[in-house]
């Protein structure tokens, strides 16, 4: 009961219910009306953020080499750093998705959606007193896309043609017209440093509402509250401090026992063990981010249809969601989208395990003989048992897989993107037109499962200029629908994040931009003491 | 105490190893060292008149001598070894998110591209001179970061040795003072416990009780430079508490067989018989003869300490060497993995070093051979 009244109450804070819907519940609950009115103001005002105090968080992720220019930021670790000391130009709403001012205040495309103008905020001053002009804007953008730079997003940034200040303003020219491009500029790399930080990209200093106070990499970040921070709705706590810790049973042991107020990374097969601890709470978030079993469709025998729609059908997707992820996910359906998205299209019909179907597919396909699937742990995690799971439920089809667990070193080298049946993950991407182009485009450098057509090319970069809403969903469903009846993925699973933290730690925003509140967690929280 | 056979004069005040019993167990000592082979270097019958006068300094200097060709072997070995991985700094670093272009631009950067003798050379040249470089990944200057990582597993080391050491040898000689009586057996059960549980079990359990049950010890072990020395002792005792338990049943089995194996001999029968009492016999007339095999697992262990506890480390989240290389292993990143193996390699070169010349000066056969 008290429970569930705990629950109640977490939902009106995370804004999922109104009074109405919270009355409803409480009397259904049989509490007095009076009563569930004051429980409400009580959780309403629970959400006055508080300010001050010492907040630490335990994180995975971070390693000895970890570098601390924001090009190279690549690890989990790195993610929460960036995104705590830097301040980008455009955000995304936590549970929209869309493009939301930062830096940028506004901005304006032409008509063809290929060029943009962006109005630069004024008064923004870097941690070291230097005022943000929109030559610092520009500089750091053009560091992102020059052909020697090494920044992880270089692939976004290709499709800018020039970078130039105009009045005060910043003009992006593109290669082509892109209704999302504000959305690109979120990449969260892409930090706007002093002189675009071509002088030191290691310097850490940025407009984030905390300054770099201490980082030994691999080991530990320490931050100090900003206090000329041009925002007042995040950097609550006075002191942040991330703590690095790969060992699972180590952030868990380190939660329970009250060293940190928050872990991320936390072992499906453990989560309901660390439920059971009183001071802990589960932070779940439905994300974009996905497991996948990838086929070449150029390669035989997956260049048939038939035998790619059989492996399909032979997914049990239920097991799969219940038995590698605990529960924290949801079910795929084929194609790289999921409703988190916007203009995300409703309504496609979810494949099921059916192996009498996917006997039928498999015997026309002419195929016999085992498929050999390449895994590792390293693909995502349970990635191993999830194959063997996958050749189980095919075995009742009366299709034969073979399991190869390959060394996790390595993988990402000689078996992704160069095997032609294995299995892998993606992290989500701001839009649907970022995800398909990243790897579904014929020559994208990611196709990891060599689908290429032409027609399906030509409409995504028609969708990808569209500016009227209605049309462009329209086109992203044809998109969807071929990847799922045609494509080389097997997509069983959508992976929840699943964070946790002490109840001390309030106002977590469940971002479905990326884990850990895509990784502003530090800055949106604050400590109710 | 009898005069030893070629020993002179025969001091009375009883030093350690002093006396040389006829029947002194030998095995485990090197055997005199007679390196009149060739040495380029120096004329042949100095070096000879040399190893004859001064033994043991003649056998620290061709030691040094073969220690520096084998730090060469190792360098040579990692370097080949990380060749031989799948995949090189670039793919690996950048992991999934690696474009054709970013790959190309850091194997651009850091004359990946070249042939590896040369890359190879190029590294040599720069670490004669003692330049470790910089580390590819975090672009960090590699000398820098190892003192920082190196000062924090020698500290742990340090501790976890100062109590390890004495206390495996004490109880070691309580083992054979009560042999196969009540403590010895329990000394022998706890110790075999200890040596079975793996190392990150010991320390989970560690961390079940201490950290969170009863909330008395500090967890996560991370020391940072801001730290007091206070600070830090505290961090650090359940990693230490670890690696004792891990080390400590070794090197008391060792004490304790060494010291059994020369019970049995004939001078200790005639020191019972003389009427001495059995801590006497053992402290004084068996435990100076088996000193040469327990300092060699005692040097073993204390190379473990610094060199062989990633483990530990990952479990307590200890930014010492092991956590350090690993990591730069994983991205392959050559400077960093060649200075932490020639760290490693000096460390167990020099232990066993200094094992065996222990050994030598706890034995005058080998002092003063003829």
């Amino acid at each position: 009961m008290s429970d569930y009244k705990d629950y109640l109450t977490r939902q009106i804070m995370l804004g999922k219910m109104n009074r109405r819907e919270f009355l409803g519940r409480a009397a259904a609950l049989g509490i007095a009306a009076s009563t569930a009115n004051t429980l409400f103001a009580a959780s309403a005002a629970a959400q006055e953020p508080k300010r001050g105090g010492h907040l630490k968080l335990g994180l995975e992720g971070a390693a000895a080499t970890d570098s601390k220019d924001p090009a190279k930021a690549l690890s989990q670790f790195l993610f929460v750093v960036v995104r705590t000391w830097g301040d980008l130009l455009v955000e995304s709403h936590p549970t929209t998705g869309a493009a939301v001012p930062a830096l940028a205040e506004s901005w304006e495309p032409s008509a063809d959606a290929a060029t943009w103008t962006f109005t630069i905020r004024k008064g923004v001053k870097f941690h070291d007193g230097k005022e943000l002009t929109v030559e610092d804007v520009v500089k750091t953008l053009q560091r992102h896309t020059d052909d020697k730079s090494e920044s992880g997003a270089l692939g976004v940034m290709k499709s800018i043609k020039e970078i130039k200040a105009d009045g005060g303003k910043l003009v992006l020219t593109l290669t082509e017209g892109n209704a999302d491009l504000p959305l690109l500029l979120s990449d969260y790399h892409l930090v706007i440093q002093p002189n675009g930080g071509m002088d030191n990209p290691d310097a850490m200093i940025g407009t984030g509402p905390y300054k770099v106070a201490s980082f030994e990499p691999g080991v530990r970040a320490t931050f100090e509250r900003n206090q000329d921070d041009w925002r007042t709705d995040r950097g609550y706590v006075d002191s942040i401090e991330l703590i690095a810790m790969n060992d699972a049973t180590a952030r868990i042991a380190a939660l329970s026992s009250g060293q940190v107020h928050f872990i991320n990374r936390v072992d499906p097969k453990t989560v309901n063990l660390l439920k059971r601890a009183p001071t802990v709470e589960i932070l779940n978030t439905s994300g974009r981010g996905h497991y996948v079993f990838i086929m070449h469709c150029n390669t035989a025998p997956f260049d048939n249809n038939d035998l790619r729609m059989a492996l399909k059908l032979a997914m049990d997707r239920e097991t799969m969601v219940q038995r590698i992820l605990g529960g924290y996910g949801k079910i795929g359906n084929d194609f790289p989208i999921n409703d988190t998205y916007a203009l995300f299209p409703e309504g496609i019909e979810q494949r099921v395990y059916d192996p009498d179907k996917a006997a039928f597919h498999y015997k026309k396909s002419g195929h016999s003989g085992p498929v050999l699937l390449r895994t590792s742990d390293v693909a995502f995690p349970g990635a191993v048992d999830a194959a063997v799971l996958y050749q189980e439920s095919a075995k009742k089809a009366g299709i034969e897989i073979e399991v190869k667990r390959e060394p996790g070193d390595g993988y990402w080298t000689n078996v992704w993107n160069a095997q032609p049946f294995c299995t892998s993950y993606w992290g989500g991407r701001p839009t649907q037109d970022q995800m398909y182009s990243t790897a579904y485009l014929s020559n994208a450098d990611w196709n990891d499962t060599r689908f290429q057509r032409e027609d399906f090319d030509k409409l995504l970069l028609e969708a990808r200029s569209e500016l009227d809403e209605a049309k462009r969903k329209d086109m992203y469903r044809t998109l969807a629908m071929m990847v799922r009846d045609e494509g080389g993925v097997i997509l069983p699973m959508f992976n929840d994040f699943v964070n946790a933290s002490t109840k001390q730690v309030k106002g977590y925003v469940h971002d479905i931009g990326n884990d850990m509140s895509n990784g502003y967690v530090a800055t949106r929280v604050w400590l109710d003491a | 105490m009898e005069s030893g056979p070629i020993t002179g004069p025969v001091l009375t005040d009883g030093v350690a190893g002093e006396t040389v019993p006829r029947s002194a167990d030998l095995s485990g000592v090197p055997a005199k060292p007679n390196p009149a082979a060739a040495t380029g270097e120096i004329g042949g019958s100095f070096w000879r008149r040399f190893v004859f006068r001064r033994p043991l300094a003649a056998l620290i200097l061709q030691r040094l001598g073969l220690s520096v060709g084998l730090l060469f072997a190792v360098s040579l070995m990692i370097f080949g070894g990380i060749e031989a991985l799948p995949g090189d700094f670039a793919t690996t670093y950048l992991g999934q998110s690696a474009t054709p272009q970013a790959v190309e631009n850091i194997r651009k950067d850091l004359g990946l591209d070249r042939p590896w003798s040369e890359r190879y050379l190029n590294w040599l040249g720069g670490a004669v001179k003692g330049d470790f470089g910089t580390s590819w990944a975090s672009k960090n200057s590699v000398s820098e970061q190892i003192g920082n990582r190196l000062g924090n597993s020698l500290f742990l080391a340090f501790f976890a040795a100062l109590i390890s050491v004495p206390l495996a040898v004490g109880l070691g000689m309580l083992a054979v003072q009560f042999r196969n009586r009540l403590p010895d057996k329990i000394i022998n059960v706890i110790s075999l416990a200890a040596i079975s549980l793996p190392e990150f079990f010991i320390g989970y359990l560690l961390i079940m009780f201490f950290a969170v049950q009863l909330g008395v010890a500090t967890f996560p072990a991370t020391v940072y430079d801001s730290m007091t020395f206070s600070e830090r002792l505290s961090a650090i005792a359940l990693p230490v508490a670890t690696l004792v338990l891990v080390v400590l049943a070794h090197m008391m089995r060792m004490t304790r067989a060494a010291i059994l194996n020369v019970m049995s001999s004939a001078y200790v029968e005639t020191a019972e018989l003389k009427g001495l009492g059995t801590f006497r016999i053992i402290a004084r007339h068996a435990a100076p003869n088996a000193v040469a095999p327990v300092i060699n697992v005692i040097a073993l262990n204390l190379a473990y300490l610094v060199v062989g506890v990633v483990v530990v480390e990952v479990v307590f989240v200890y930014p010492g060497m092991g956590q350090y290389m690993v990591d730069a292993v994983t991205v392959r990143d050559m400077p960093v993995v060649q200075a932490c193996g020639l760290i490693f390699a000096a460390f167990y070169i020099f232990l066993n070093m200094a094992a065996d010349i222990l050994a030598i000066l706890a034995n005058p056969r080998l002092r003063h051979p003829r």
